[in-house]
């Protein structure tokens, strides 16, 4: 049970793919107060944007549905509000499947805030001159492939939403920690300059932002940093105070671990300048903070700092950029690997034959160099998977590349199997710019009866 | 006689673009100066050569007796149009903790 003037915030998702189970356990036994489904990944809502642009009822997270169904009863009874961006590209569309789905639960009318705003694409269209951040070169060439733009919205309109009083707020693209500190500015009524707060609240959303990963997923390692029952590991929480103080915990009785360990890989992670971590909120600054083991599975945080944030908001531009092309075949025992090398040469000049070309093409022998590469120092193993994948604007050239691969079986060297079906599959990049905030019209709006 | 950065420290790869961060942070906290003198991003270079472009630098993090070492160039250009199997890079941390280092004693 947590302590009086404690407000508890869980972390239900980390990514659209995220396990769906922990955050029901979260929901029955976690006593929590807010649930937060981080699910959009860099360039999850330019999929999405394709799936609307196919079908204007869709545009949302496609994993919504499912993990609706699943926690909604339990957090209707236990008085569990939901924060998510499962809005993604159609946070209005999200909204009236979230209160259709609680509809069929028989859970009644339930009400949606919406946030809306994030969709940058008509401002950034007139803005070839921006400059991307990743090459340095102005916005102006990918303007005509583009699929999407969407600000990294902060928490303050996600306080306004929680404002509303609905049960369940969902957003297009809102920065991940924003998620997790809109609740507590809500609950205790921070203020965005209250920087110390703002800087904890952000630590605490930055250490739940990737669900498992800081109660001993991607972390274990046998014999060296076992992770106890990690078949059952149970997602975290953020036990938040009024004045900032923070305590990282996960659900009773899962398995898995949170410790300083986890907690310490997990801070650091996806930070570059640990005293600059830039989010909509603030420009935190991890370098002071200590991390302290309080109890069994539960570590507090501290001295996490910060400075204002910064006038400008990231905007993820998504952009149609060619196909990739896949196609993989094995071999095994003697002279595995020469018979692999030998079949990539003669794909590769079946290929060039053909006339195809690639603005960029690998080989991997799976087994040996498909993740480090360094070939010529690895030793030969049993047996070994040929990989080969190619990136170009032709589409016929990125399935020739798994068409030729699978052709092996017949027309390569001796004894291959197993090859896959040729794998293509459209390529969609992400560039990033930054708007001044007073560009962007963030706004929340409610679907159903409050 | 020599030890792996793997002997002292654990560590986690993220992505960002075409940026990996890979953390080493050391099982105890006396081995820190050790690591701020020989794991040099020089050291590191030299074990991403063949992946990444660079260039490197290296963010002291006392307080949490860790490293947080920021590699560009090193993702395949990128999460969205990267070839390799590993998208990501999260297998990058164990090549940064098969970095073999001058024995401390």
């Amino acid at each position: 049970m947590k302590a009086e003037g404690v407000i508890r915030v869980g972390a239900g998702a980390g990514t659209s793919d995220d396990r769906m189970v922990p955050a029901l356990e979260l929901a029955e036994r976690g006593d929590i107060d807010y649930l937060v489904f981080e699910c959009l990944a860099e360039r999850t809502v330019s999929r999405e944007n394709l799936s609307r642009s196919k079908n204007p009822e869709q545009g949302y997270s496609p994993s919504l549905h499912a993990r609706l169904r699943m926690v909604l009863p339990a957090c209707i009874k236990n008085g569990i509000r939901i924060v998510s961006n499962m809005g993604a590209a159609n946070p209005l569309g999200g909204a009236r499947a979230a209160r259709k789905e609680a509809k069929d639960l028989g859970l009644g009318d339930i009400p949606v805030a919406v946030v809306l705003g994030d969709d940058a694409s008509n401002l950034v269209k007139s803005r070839g001159d921006l400059i991307m951040i990743e090459n340095g070169e102005p916005l102006e060439s990918i303007l005509p492939k583009m699929i999407s733009a969407n600000a990294y919205l902060g928490a303050d309109v996600m306080v306004e939403a929680l404002n509303t009083g609905a049960p369940i707020v969902l957003s297009g693209r809102v920065a991940d920690p924003s998620l997790f500190l809109a609740p507590m500015m809500h609950e205790f009524g921070w203020t965005i300059d209250d920087l110390p707060k703002i800087a904890q609240g952000t630590a605490a959303g930055h250490l739940l932002e990737c669900t498992a990963s800081v109660t001993g997923g991607c972390f274990g390692w046998p014999g060296k940093k076992d992770v106890p029952n990690l078949a059952n590991n149970g997602f975290p929480f953020a036990d938040v105070r009024a004045d900032g103080s923070i305590v990282i915990s996960k659900t009773p009785g899962t398995g898995g671990r949170l410790d300083v360990m986890t907690c310490t890989e997990q801070l650091i992670y996806e930070i570059h300048d640990p005293t600059a971590y830039i989010t909509p909120d603030c420009v935190l600054d991890i370098t002071g903070i200590s991390l302290e083991q309080e109890a069994s599975d539960r570590v507090r945080v501290s001295g996490a700092r910060a400075k204002p944030a910064t006038p400008t908001y990231k905007v993820n531009v998504g952009y149609t950029d060619g196909y990739i092309g896949e196609g993989e075949v094995s071999y095994g025992g003697i002279d595995a690997i020469a018979r692999a090398k030998w079949a990539a040469e003669i794909v590769k000049e079946r290929l060039k034959r053909q006339g195809f070309k690639y603005d960029d093409f690998r080989v991997d022998l799976i087994g040996m160099s498909s993740l480090h590469g360094q070939l010529d120092i690895r030793p030969e193993p049993y047996e070994v998977r040929l990989r080969m994948a190619g990136r170009t604007y032709d589409r016929k050239a990125a399935h020739a590349i798994g068409f030729e691969v699978r052709a092996l079986h017949m027309h390569g060297p001796g004894g291959a199997g197993g090859a896959i079906e040729p794998r293509v599959r459209d390529v969609l990049a992400v560039k990033s710019v930054l708007l001044p905030k007073n560009l962007i019209n963030a706004q929340v709006l409610v679907e159903g009866t409050l | 006689m020599s030890v792996r950065v793997y002997d002292l420290a654990h560590s986690r790869a993220g992505d960002k673009g075409n940026t990996s961060n890979i953390s080493v942070i050391c099982y105890d906290a006396k081995h820190w100066e050790f690591l701020e003198r020989e794991l040099t991003t020089a050291r590191v270079a030299e074990a991403f050569k063949h992946i990444a472009k660079g260039p490197i630098k290296r963010h002291p993090l006392r307080n949490l007796k860790a490293f947080n070492f920021v590699i560009e160039n090193a993702l395949g250009g990128g999460v969205t149009v990267s070839l390799a199997q590993d998208i990501h890079g999260k297998s990058y941390s164990n090549v940064m903790l098969a970095i073999e280092l001058p024995d401390p004693k």
